[in-house]
């Protein structure tokens, strides 16, 4: 029993490893399953003027870091003279220029290209517990007022930061609240008021700097989030609007009190950070997530290989797609054809020539090959140079096709040279031994019929999604070798046979 | 659709896919295969065993040997060329008389030497062998066949298909040469098949492609309740093959030769399911019949009498019996 049912587990594996991989490439690799999806990539300058005041200069500027909702895939630094190192951790990015002498202004570059992650990260890691802010009266006793009152009316963090938000924006504004706000104008400034309320309630919060990546922008605002930490992981807020939620092309940047950029030695004279939006094929993007994210299963694909062999490789795994079709036909249509797999590789010549040129083409040579293979059945001679003269004779009518094509100024004569030459003369052979003992209607009603297969295989590998598919996903191969597997064990009656037994089956047998 | 697959499955219709995956690849161990493709292993085998073949007259291996056909041919003027590993008759090339400088065939043309010494080299090189493997040309005596058939062939030999499985003749049928077919005893090629009620070695009618037909299209003879001749011997014979090359499910194909009774021409480790037609039954209740037995370490004669007790169709059905 445990070998018989050995081919579904060995199936159901298949599929189901093929399947993973293929997920796991479209969701979280980001491959995209259909081709020519683009996806936006954005080109991120940031411009710093410095001018010279006296001594070495020093300065630093805080680089997206690796959770900011955003992967960095490319980034350059232009600040001729000056030397660079760059400090990372997983919430930190921090890049420091230095230059002992500096005679004039200058302007550093700090160019990224970054594309939408997509896994969600932590913005910031779990925070220590928070103090009660010590104020002076009359602040005090108005935030613990305000904490008490919005407590009441909340539930958890989520809702409590809500209601804090909503006081501050909000239009009816109670004596409290106001008391603070008279000090407050930027949205900056009610973010960190509503930090130092949310601490009075022992909440941890954070203020978050970034800039929105939503248009091309000269010189893009800095935009401020309120992340709270209710206890698990971090929530943000938009202070101005009370929403909830990381806003669509929000890109983290740095975080809390923290200065985007600090130069010692020097006086800032600008920071412009410029925003541009560039579309690029989601494959490609994909693909260079996986070199930055170094990814094993993601490398698994053609794309990798040297561009030269990529559509070798390419035409090797659309086989199996074609031998499936065979499979089908055969098994459970009840086709036969010469030679088993000899349709799969008239299938794929067909690839070169286009369906209907391919079929004429092919009837062309197969019949003026019979023609002279008929000739030289006369000749008597022994078989392996009779087949070794037939193949010589299918490779000259192949040559004088692509000439007589090419004078007249058809192209598709060319490509005839893509046809399986050894393959094709073995069809000459076997149709010439079948033609002789069995009759010519036998012969060419065979002979069509290998080629009807061919056409099939060739309808099924011409889909551009399976181009695309095993070139990018060869792992749905895993997936047709499960199928091919599967098959094999059905036994039951094949369409013809409907039609071949149909005498047995209107009768109760026997 | 479906309820035609319905209908076939309640008749017990033996598919190909079924008849290769669950009787073939279960019961006809690979290498037990050489014993019955290689035409002439199975005869020596056959021989060891007791049973009646065809004379062997020679094999022919290589090409040197081709052009030596005298020495091949030995005396005989009557004699047939085979593929050793040939399938579905082809390659089979049959004399029928040798005159001062040529020789004559089946069909009463006239075959030059180099045309025959061509031929045996066509077989040796692997034209028609399974996946061209160079073979070796089998020539063997001519049968004659019995005259009880002349009424019931055009030209060509007539043949009994016997089907064995696991020792147990389960369903016979005779293949009737006609003009369509070339005097060959093939159904694809256009011959008769006509089932035979296992018990008795009567034949309960035939079909021509998949049609019935109840008279032979050349001759004109009735071909339902025709008796066969030596039908025991016939039965007895098919079931020893299973000792000789033990395939569990074997086709055994039997000539009635005028002078010497049966004898087994060749076994089919893969043959057709067309009997089922020439019967007008499915093999599988057959097959589950026999599967279903206790034990099947049984000799010969009690697999042969078991097989026509429950296979067979008993007399007065076969008297009754409308043929379609």
């Amino acid at each position: 029993m445990s070998k018989n049912r050995q081919w579904i587990v060995l199936s159901l594996l298949l599929l189901a490893m093929g399947g993973l991989i293929f997920a796991y490439k479209v969701f979280w690799l980001g491959f995209p399953p259909l081709p020519d999806l683009t996806s936006e990539l954005w080109t991120i300058q940031v411009r710093l003027e410095i001018r010279p005041e006296a001594g070495p200069v020093r300065a630093s500027l805080i680089l997206p870091s690796r959770s900011s909702g955003y992967i960095v895939s490319k980034e350059n630094f232009i600040s001729r003279g000056f030397g660079l190192t760059v400090e990372e951790d997983l919430f930190r990015r921090q890049a420091d220029w230095a230059i002992r002498h500096m005679s004039e202004s200058k302007t550093l570059y700090y160019r990224a290209t970054v594309m939408p992650d997509t896994r969600t990260r932590r913005f910031a890691k779990t925070p220590r517990q928070t103090q009660i802010p010590i104020l002076e009266e009359p602040y005090a006793s108005a935030l613990a007022d305000i904490v008490e009152e919005v407590r009441e009316e909340s539930a958890d963090v989520e809702s409590f930061t809500a209601a804090i938000l909503s006081r501050l924006t909000g239009i009816a504004v109670d004596e409290n609240t106001s008391l603070f706000l008279s000090d407050t104008e930027t949205p900056l400034e009610k973010a960190r008021l509503a930090k130092t309320l949310l601490a009075g309630a022992e909440i941890p919060s954070l203020l978050v700097h970034g800039v929105m990546l939503q248009a091309d922008v000269q010189r893009a605002p800095v935009h401020t989030m309120l992340a709270v930490y209710d206890g698990d992981d971090w929530l943000l807020f938009d202070p101005g609007s009370g929403h909830q939620g990381i806003p669509d092309g929000f890109m983290i940047w740095w975080r809390d009190d923290e200065i985007m950029a600090t130069v010692s030695g020097a006086s800032l004279q600008d920071v412009q950070i410029s925003i541009k939006r560039r579309l690029e094929s989601a494959l490609d993007q994909a693909t260079r997530r996986v070199e930055i994210e170094n990814s094993r299963i993601g490398k698994i694909s053609v794309l990798q290989l040297p561009v030269q062999t990529q559509s070798v490789y390419e035409l090797l795994l659309l086989v199996p797609f074609g031998i499936l079709v065979v499979v089908i036909l055969r098994n459970f249509i009840g086709f036969s054809s010469f030679g088993t797999f000899a349709p799969v590789l008239i299938a794929l010549a067909f690839r070169e020539t286009e369906l209907l040129k391919g079929i004429l083409l092919f009837i062309l040579i197969v019949s003026l090959g019979l023609f002279f293979r008929f000739y030289l059945e006369r000749l008597r001679l022994l078989l392996v140079p009779r087949l070794a003269a037939v193949v010589t004779i299918v490779v000259l009518l192949m040559t004088t096709i692509s000439m007589i094509s090419y004078q007249l100024g058809i192209e598709t004569g060319l490509s005839v040279s893509l046809f399986p030459m050894v393959i094709i003369s073995m069809v000459i052979e076997r149709m010439s031994v079948v033609w002789e003992e069995r009759g010519a209607a036998t012969s060419i009603r065979e002979g069509l019929g290998s080629l009807f297969m061919a056409a099939l295989a060739y309808l099924v590998i011409s889909i551009d999604i399976l181009a695309y598919w095993v070139s990018v996903f060869p792992e749905v191969n895993l997936v047709v070798l499960g199928i091919i597997i599967a098959l094999g064990r059905y036994t039951g009656f094949r369409l013809t046979e409907l039609v071949r037994f149909s005498s047995l089956s209107d009768s109760r047998g026997g | 659709m479906l309820g035609r697959i319905m209908r076939m499955k309640r008749s017990g219709v033996l598919g190909l896919n079924r008849r290769n995956g669950e009787y073939i690849m279960k019961f006809n161990h690979r290498r037990f295969y050489p014993l019955v493709d290689d035409k002439v292993i199975c005869k020596q085998r056959l021989q060891e065993q007791g049973l009646a073949v065809p004379r062997l007259i020679s094999v022919a291996r290589s090409m040197r040997q081709a052009s030596q056909i005298d020495e091949l041919l030995q005396d005989n003027n009557e004699f047939v060329i085979k593929p050793a590993h040939g399938s579905g008759g082809d390659g089979i090339l049959v004399i029928k008389d040798r005159k001062a400088d040529y020789f004559v065939d089946s069909d009463g043309h006239m075959v030059q030497h180099a045309d025959l010494e061509h031929h045996i080299t066509n077989v040796i090189g692997g034209l028609y062998s399974l996946g061209g493997q160079p073979d070796s040309a089998m020539i063997e005596s001519l049968v004659h066949f019995d005259l009880a058939f002349s009424n019931l062939t055009y030209h060509g030999v007539p043949d009994i298909r016997v089907i064995v499985y696991r020792g147990y003749p389960v369903m016979a049928m005779t293949r009737l040469p006609t003009r369509q077919s070339h005097g060959k005893a093939n159904l694809h090629q256009g011959a008769i098949g006509v089932g035979i009620d296992l018990g008795s070695g009567v034949t309960v009618g035939g079909v021509s492609g998949n049609n019935p037909v109840s008279v032979h299209p050349d001759t004109g003879s009735e071909i339902v309740g025709f008796q066969i001749p030596y039908w025991s011997q016939i039965v007895s014979m098919a079931a020893r093959c299973y000792e000789a090359v033990e395939l569990g499910y074997l086709g055994v194909d039997i000539v009635l030769d005028r002078d010497h009774g049966p004898l087994i021409l060749e076994l089919n480790a893969r043959p057709g399911l067309n009997i089922q037609i020439a019967n007008r039954r499915g093999l599988c209740e057959c097959l589950d019949a026999v599967d279903k037995l206790d034990s099947l370490d049984a000799s010969p004669e009690q697999r042969v009498e078991w097989s026509c007790r429950a296979f067979g169709v008993p007399e007065s059905d076969l008297l009754t019996q409308v043929p379609w």
